[in-house]
Order: C-alpha cells, then sequence, then structure tokens
C-alpha cells in the first residue's frame, strides 16, 4: 500500500503531461487553419513576410503603413490591416457571415488574448471584411432589429 | 474553442457569392461599379494637384438631401445608431455628420438660398492650427483631415471651425467601413472621399448624387489646374468662400450667394 500511492501518482503525471501535449499539439493545428479559403494567403507559403517575422513585427509593419496611408496616400504597400482581416477572418458555420477577428477566440484576439497585449486597432477599424458590415447592417434594418455596440465592445481592454 | 474555417464547403461558398454578385448587381449596381475602379495608389501625394469643390447654390434644390444621404452611405455614417438612453432630439446634434444641408435667408430682401455645408478644406486651416497632437492636417493635396491614431478627442478644432464642419464619436460604434475607420473619442469631417482620390476615382459620393438626382449643384476637381472643368467653371460664374474676411483661401466655393 505504501508503494502504491507514489505509483499511482506517477501514473496520474503522466496522464496529465500526455493530455497536456495532445491539447498544444491539437492548438498548433488550429492556428494553422485560420486562413480563409480561396484567399491570397491560401496560395502562399508565409504572409507577406516570413511567418517568424510577422509574428516578431506585424505591429511595426502596420504601425509605419498607416502614416504612408493617412498623410501620403500610398494604399499599394503590402501591410495593410484591412489584408489581414481579408485573409485571416473567420466565416460563421451556421451562414451568418464573417465573424469579427477580434473576438476572444478569432485570428487576432486568441492571440492577443494569450499574450495579454490589448488589441486596440478594431476600436476604429472593421474587424470584418469589406462589404460585412453593410451586408450586416442591411439585414439589420430589414429585420428590425439596433444594432448593439455591446456586441462590437467584446474583449475591448481599455 | 471550436474553429469554424474546417467545416465550410467550397461549393457553397462559391455559389453564396455568386448569389451575392448578382444579388449586388440587382440591387447596387453603382456602389459595387466604384469599389473595384481604380488602382491604389503608389508615390505620395503632392501638392501638384490641389482638390476643390464648386457649389452652385443657384441649382441646389430645397428639401433635397441627396448629397447628404449619398455621403453617409459612402462614409459609414448611416451605420451610426442612437444610444438607447439618449433623447431624439439630443442625438440628432450629437451624431457625426459630414455634409449639412443650410437654408440661409437675407432678412432685407428675403431671398432663401440653400446650400450644402462641409469642410471647406482651407489653405490655411484653423483646426490644423489649434491641434495640440498633429491629428488635425492637410494633406498635400489640399484634403483636411483626422489622423484618428494622433486624436484625442480634445475638441479644439470643432471650436477653431468657423463652419461648424467637424463632429465628435461619443459613443462606441457598431459597425464600421473598411475604407472609413471610426471610433469612440475621435473628431472626423469630410474628407472629400480621400479613399476615392487614393484610388484615382474623379469624383465624390456627393458630387455623383447631385448629379444623379439632375441638379448638378456640385463640381469636384483641381484647384490648381487651369484648364480642369473646376477652374473653367470658377472662370465663368461669380464665386464667393464663405467668411472670405478670415483670408482661409477655402477650397470648397460657392456660386450665387
Amino acid at each position: 500500500m505504501a508503494k502504491a500511492l507514489p505509483r499511482a501518482s506517477l501514473v496520474a503525471m503522466a496522464l496529465a503531461w500526455t493530455l497536456g501535449v495532445q491539447a498544444v499539439a491539437a492548438d498548433e493545428q488550429k492556428m494553422r487553419s485560420y486562413v480563409v479559403e480561396g484567399s491570397r494567403a491560401a496560395t502562399l507559403d508565409a504572409c507577406v513576410e516570413p511567418t517568424n517575422e510577422m509574428r516578431r513585427k506585424h505591429m511595426e509593419f502596420i504601425k509605419h503603413q498607416r502614416i504612408a496611408t493617412v498623410h501620403e496616400g500610398i494604399r499599394s504597400t503590402p501591410y495593410s490591416l484591412a489584408g489581414c482581416v481579408e485573409c485571416h477572418v473567420s466565416q460563421d458555420a451556421g451562414g451568418q457571415g464573417a465573424i469579427p477577428i477580434d473576438r476572444p477566440d478569432q485570428f487576432c484576439g486568441a492571440c492577443h488574448a494569450y499574450a495579454a497585449v490589448d488589441l486596440n486597432c478594431f476600436d476604429c477599424h472593421s474587424a470584418l471584411p469589406e462589404g460585412s458590415s453593410e451586408a450586416a447592417a442591411a439585414a439589420h434594418r430589414a429585420a428590425g432589429l439596433a444594432q448593439s455596440p455591446a456586441e462590437r465592445a467584446e474583449g475591448a481592454g481599455h | 474553442m471550436k474553429d469554424d474555417n474546417q467545416v465550410i464547403d467550397p461549393n457553397r461558398r462559391a455559389v453564396l457569392g455568386a448569389g451575392a454578385a448578382l444579388g449586388a448587381t440587382l440591387v447596387a449596381p453603382g456602389v459595387f461599379l466604384h469599389a473595384v475602379a481604380g488602382t491604389p495608389r503608389t508615390e505620395p501625394v503632392s501638392d501638384a494637384v490641389r482638390w476643390g469643390l464648386l457649389v452652385d447654390t443657384s441649382k441646389c434644390a430645397d428639401g433635397c438631401t441627396a448629397c447628404v444621404e449619398a455621403c453617409e452611405h459612402e462614409n459609414g455614417l448611416d451605420l451610426q445608431h442612437r444610444p438607447e438612453e439618449e433623447r431624439e432630439e439630443k442625438w440628432a446634434t450629437q451624431r457625426a455628420a459630414w455634409i449639412r444641408k443650410v437654408k440661409v435667408q437675407d432678412n432685407h430682401t428675403g431671398r432663401v438660398t440653400n446650400l450644402p455645408l462641409m469642410c471647406q478644406h482651407c489653405e490655411h486651416p484653423p483646426c490644423v492650427d489649434v491641434c495640440p497632437t498633429g491629428a488635425s492636417f492637410k494633406r498635400a493635396d489640399g484634403i483636411v483631415m483626422v489622423d484618428r491614431h494622433l486624436c484625442i478627442g480634445c475638441r479644439y478644432c470643432m471650436m477653431a471651425c468657423p463652419y461648424k464642419a467637424r463632429s465628435f464619436i461619443h459613443e462606441d460604434v457598431a459597425a464600421q467601413l473598411t475604407r472609413v475607420p471610426r471610433g469612440k473619442g475621435c473628431v472626423e469631417s469630410c474628407n472629400l472621399c480621400v479613399h476615392r482620390r487614393d484610388h484615382g476615382e474623379d469624383s465624390t459620393a456627393c458630387v455623383d448624387a447631385c448629379a444623379e438626382q439632375g441638379h448638378g449643384a456640385l463640381l469636384f476637381g483641381d484647384l490648381n489646374d487651369p484648364e480642369s472643368p473646376l477652374r473653367q467653371k470658377l472662370r465663368e460664374l461669380p464665386t464667393r468662400q464663405l467668411r472670405e474676411d478670415l483670408a482661409l483661401n477655402t477650397g470648397v466655393r460657392y456660386a450665387d450667394i
């Protein structure tokens, strides 16, 4: 009996470790699939820069891009927030259209939640691909529903 | 967490896409046509052009709000919603508007003039002078606009503007257009459809709408080019700037006023 207890705890630890590894593997699998089928990203090995650079420096890229776009009117550079949304937004399985990309279980939102970094881009920028907001608003109006800002504010960290 | 991308059947999306495209061409051909027109700008804007507007008030019809509605649709202003606790009358004065239809009367003669009033895109804009963060700025091509990344929402520019052209976003917004970002706590105003400028299109939403109504009271163009239709029209008609006494050299000119 005295030996059985440590053995049981060892087995339990081994089980927990195995489950943990599987969960991590499943997470990696999921991260890989945040690319819209048929989008530009789906045809490429990496985003506009190698994946490692995108992970570390995407905020630098779009920060410099914003000066060029707002002040100089340059809209042709590869870095664009609208581009992130266009290629990486998920579609609702129930046919309700695109899901805002800043939700805590979506491409931008999930990683920012994990890293505990506020994601403020989508306070002002559309978290849906071009055309989605208009379509959603039209559908809301047709159904006679008011749009709820609470839904949009989900995950807003400030 | 559920991954919704994996359950999508590409064929179903193709069918939906085709349906949406068909619907779009049937319902709103103009909107979608303009979305694909033009190529994105690759070079920085320069002061070789200065964008401007001419408003012929004699053609501006009483009661017509086509330009206002077109502007609201183009710039996502119609996506604003009234907060539940806000009174109807207060909301009417608080919601963002880039164009206001104004009716002025000469008290001596009784003559009534209708005109759309928007940002006048001054050469020497008071809103830029007073901005403490450099958020309010004039682009090289004469468009006066707000860089929301820098705007802290102090509203000095709204105080400084003699034309009451700027609006403040008081509440969280439920939806934005990709081409016109918008968020609580920033000031904004007419930017002469800057997304259209940057894609090489030759007009603004309000000008198109006015022409569609058959009024043709608005004309958009380059104030620097002596041969542009705008400059030719300015040569032909007696026009004025609003509040000329302030010597702001506005980019929006009014005829018959």
